[in-house]
């Protein structure tokens, strides 16, 4: 039974912070959303179009980290066989995949009216969009195997070779050309842009970030509850060979 | 209601900055959404296994 007592945790200390973590990401959202779209200027040279950056860049942000996170789960499932790492890598990739989608679709919106394109297959864009596909890939793999410990190993084997990716591109902009623009935040030497805009950056980036917790325990939560009606199936199935033969699978 | 509508045309931009905001909260909210019915959906399963057992015992049905 020691192998639950890890999830029981869990469960105990994610019904505290499921609550408080869901109203800070809906209040970090709501303000956020007040500053980008009212309490904040026009760029000089952008005009109203600058708004589709407090949901593109902290989009974006979230893709890289929760990709993070998901590489940083599969290791130590790998490594030190936790039970909740492999169920905490699963519940992130669908959310990680969803802000990598926004982050494609707003930069493809932003990118229409500024470059005059909607995509170009440069160095940041076409990473990202092996980075979407890394995430489609993890969550295939993770349901690819009748056997599910089989799907985990490939696919935390999947999350941790992907990760090669992930400084790809953050770096993609300084080392290839491309019509993307640099990192203007986060960069040695400070940000170079507008404090006005960066109140609706960081209250967007926190909120998104926030609103990454509650989504999380809830998908960690279902999976837990998942694997214990696949056990006490299982239990059943056992306990009863003669319905397994009078149909099979039919209760499995 | 000028000024209204000189804000939602977001500079002649309207095309592009309403849309992004539109996707992102689809998304947001989507994904919460089908988290939470999924959760629920589960935990239905556990509790019709778990009455399905006190009324036939486990070793029957």
């Amino acid at each position: 039974m020691h192998r639950f007592a890890n999830p029981a945790r869990f469960l105990r200390m994610s019904a505290v912070i499921l609550p408080w973590s869901a109203v800070s990401a809906a209040l970090f959202i709501a303000a956020g959303l007040y500053f980008s779209l009212f309490a904040s200027p026009p760029d000089y040279q952008q005009g109203e179009t600058v708004r589709i950056m407090y949901v593109h860049v902290p989009a974006a942000w979230m893709a890289l980290s929760v990709y993070t996170m998901i590489a940083a789960a599969s290791g130590i499932a790998l490594v030190w066989k936790h039970p909740l790492a492999h169920i905490a890598a699963k519940a992130a990739a669908p959310i990680g995949a969803g802000f990598t989608f926004i982050a494609l679709v707003t930069g493809s919106l932003w990118g229409k009216p500024m470059w005059g394109t909607w995509w170009v297959w440069d160095a940041r864009l076409t990473s990202v969009l092996i980075l979407f596909f890394l995430y489609l890939g993890h969550m295939a793999l993770m349901n690819a195997f009748e056997d599910s410990s089989r799907g985990e190993r490939a696919a935390a084997i999947l999350a941790l070779v992907g990760f090669v990716n992930v400084p790809i591109i953050k770096f993609s902009v300084d080392w290839w050309n491309t019509l993307h623009q640099p990192a203007s935040i986060l960069r040695l030497g400070g940000p170079t842009i507008d404090q006005h805009m960066l109140v609706p950056l960081f209250l967007m980036a926190i909120g998104f970030t926030v609103y990454f917790v509650p989504v999380l325990i809830l998908r960690m939560r279902a999976e837990l509850v998942a694997r214990k009606v696949r056990i006490a199936r299982m239990a059943r199935v056992h306990a009863a060979p003669d319905v397994l033969r009078a149909a099979p699978g039919g209760t499995a | 209601m000028d000024t209204v509508s000189q804000y939602l045309a977001m500079g002649g931009y309207a095309g592009f900055v309403w849309p992004a905001y539109g996707i992102a909260a689809a998304v947001m909210i989507g994904l919460l959404a089908q988290s939470l019915s999924a959760l629920r959906a589960r935990e239905n399963d556990l509790s019709a296994l778990g009455e399905a057992r006190d009324k036939t015992g486990p070793a029957e049905r």
